[in-house]
């Protein structure tokens, strides 16, 4: 922040995540991205004449599984409420979603900044409905409306402003997006929008417990994004005020190109939703007995798993933390070390070389060229020797690349480690001779020399001398005769 | 109880109503008296009734997660003023 520690940032996030449901949130409509425009509607989303809408059952159980993964009060009765406003995309005129009693209360999210762990608070979790996808390009005069979207189950998850920096912010929305992917009830696509968020930023004196007026930054879309938009609606709250004005309540629009939020003036008025009861939905009830049939099938969220990893497998807690935040990773971590038995290689190889060949490649863990089979493959023929453990190096980079198991890859490129004792003092022997003066010095007490000379071998040997065997060979041979 | 001009205004505004100065005068003085006759209603002692959303006593109408079929395109867009054949087709919205 340009102005020192005179303020502080107050953070809210409103997380918009798509359910992974077959079917829409109140009619029979396939909840599909990508479909042709205008193939998934029905009078239902639509928003024609007569029609009632009827909730999705899978939608109310992956809610409460996400209120019961992040702690909230789950609400033995809840309500839906129309919220009213027109726009081209929200064909009812209102949207169909949740005011005074939500499916969740409260609740909280931990998160991990500079190896500090926080708990942020939850405010509430509640069911409703997209709407439907505005295009804008391609036209001077008109706008395209594809309803595909409208009436997809959105759940939308409100943090307390209890965020106070960029980063925690984003360590809040990762914790989030990691969790709906373990329980399997969003995919947490932010390129396609099935995982969203607004965020709410204001300033206060550091150090005040008053909440200054907020500005909601709308549709930040990506973990980068996020994280320049709250920092440059900081800047630009300061310096509103450092100049002697006000911040005005508004939302604005983050515009990615200029780095800068730009007021939204169209969507200034409309803040006047007159919620009332959706007459056509009843009240939604929940019995505890299904509650806890629910809460039974959670799997092993990313907490519990980094705590498992670093008990079970002794890694470190960076790595276990590393480990367990994906969903994908941890599986191909455990099933890397159910066929090796080798937890701590298995981390290093994983957060190495597959984690930067991955990068690289711009591929998913769940796809890997090299799967959990053939790593622990590789594993092995490094613990019996058959490779060096730099020699693995290579070896993985052309698993990667071609697909081929490590098994074949090494047969294929001659690169069997080398330990027949024989072999390798025919190799040091040459060496030596080749280098009578730093042989001389050696032994004339430069030490240092040593790696030198286990370079000199395992250059000759083409990387494949077993290093140890070098190691135990060199020393027998460096010392003077006689 | 008394509605003002201005929260007509703003009512009708939201409703995207564009009222003629005679009309407005009008649909002032008679949401002042549909309210006015509604708030009867708070002359009733409900010290004793829990808020009533819904009237009749049913609870978790639900349907299985099911996709169904949708309708034709060309029937999803027969009743728009205009669409292209796969779009709705609106006057162009300006942010």
């Amino acid at each position: 922040m340009n102005a020192g520690s005179k303020y502080e940032a107050v953070i809210g996030l409103e997380v918009h995540a798509q359910l992974l449901t077959e079917s829409k949130n109140f009619c029979g409509c396939a909840n599909r991205f990508g479909a042709p425009p205008n193939t998934q509607t029905c009078p239902v989303c639509l928003g024609l004449p007569g029609v009632l809408p009827v909730l999705n059952r899978k939608a109310v159980e992956y809610i409460v599984k996400t209120g019961l993964a992040f702690h909230s009060k789950i609400a033995p009765e809840s309500r839906f409420a129309r919220k009213n406003y027109f726009y081209p995309d929200l064909p009812k005129g209102y949207q169909i979603s949740q005011y005074e009693s939500p499916v969740c209360e409260g609740g909280r999210v931990e998160i991990v900044v500079d190896g500090e762990v926080r708990n942020v608070l939850l405010h509430r979790i509640h069911l409703e409905e997209d709407a439907g996808k505005n295009i804008h390009e391609g036209s001077a005069d008109v706008s395209r409306v594809d309803l595909n979207r409208a009436g997809v189950p959105l759940m939308e998850i409100v943090s307390e402003p209890e965020l106070r920096t960029p980063e925690e912010a984003v360590a809040y929305l990762k914790k989030v997006r990691n969790t709906l992917r373990y329980l399997n009830v969003c995919d947490g696509n932010m390129e396609e929008g099935s995982f969203r968020c607004d965020a709410n930023v204001s300033i206060r004196p550091a150090g005040s417990d008053a909440l200054g007026t907020k500005a909601e930054i709308k549709n930040v879309n990506s973990f980068r994004f996020v994280k320049q938009a709250i920092a440059c609606e900081v800047e630009r709250q300061i310096a509103v005020v450092e100049e002697g004005g006000r911040v005005v309540q508004e939302t604005r629009l983050f515009d990615s190109a200029r780095g800068v939020t730009v007021s939204m003036r169209s969507k200034e008025e409309a803040h006047d939703y007159r919620y009332f009861p959706e007459p056509d939905l009843v009240p939604l009830v929940l019995d505890r007995a299904q509650v806890e049939a629910w809460a039974r099938e959670l799997p092993e969220l990313p907490d519990a798993k980094r705590e498992r990893f670093a008990r079970e497998y002794g890694l470190s807690e960076y790595d276990a933390a590393f480990l367990s935040e994906e969903r994908a990773a941890a599986d191909y971590f455990e099933e890397t070390v159910r066929l090796s038995g080798q937890p701590k290689a298995a981390a290093n190889w994983i957060m190495g070389d597959l984690t930067r060949f991955l990068n690289e490649a711009g591929g998913e863990i769940a796809a890997s060229p090299v799967t959990p089979e053939r790593l622990a493959g590789m594993l092995d023929l490094v613990e019996n020797g058959t490779i060096s453990g730099k020699i693995a190096k290579a070896v993985f980079e052309e698993m990667f690349k071609s697909g081929k198991d490590a098994a074949g890859v090494v047969k294929e490129k001659g690169l069997v480690q080398v330990s027949d004792a024989g072999e390798i003092e025919r190799v040091v022997e040459q060496v030596l001779a080749d280098n009578p003066n730093e042989l001389a010095a050696y032994r004339g007490g430069k030490e240092k020399l040593f790696g030198f000379f286990v370079g000199q071998v395992m250059k000759k040997s083409g990387g494949k001398a077993n290093p140890a065997k070098v190691n135990e060979i060199l020393k027998a041979k460096l010392q003077p005769p006689g | 109880m008394k509605i003002t001009r201005r929260e007509a205004d703003h009512a009708a505004r939201l409703a995207r109503l564009a009222l003629t100065e005679e009309e407005a005068e009008k649909t002032t003085e008679q949401l002042d008296k549909i309210l006015e006759y509604v708030a009867k209603l708070s002359e009733l002692d409900t010290k004793d009734v829990e808020p009533t959303s819904h009237v009749i006593p049913v609870s978790n109408v639900m349907r299985d997660d099911v996709a169904r079929p949708s309708l034709p395109r060309v029937e999803a867009l027969a009743n728009a003023p205009d669409s292209d054949g796969e779009f709705f087709r609106v006057p162009k919205i300006i942010e």
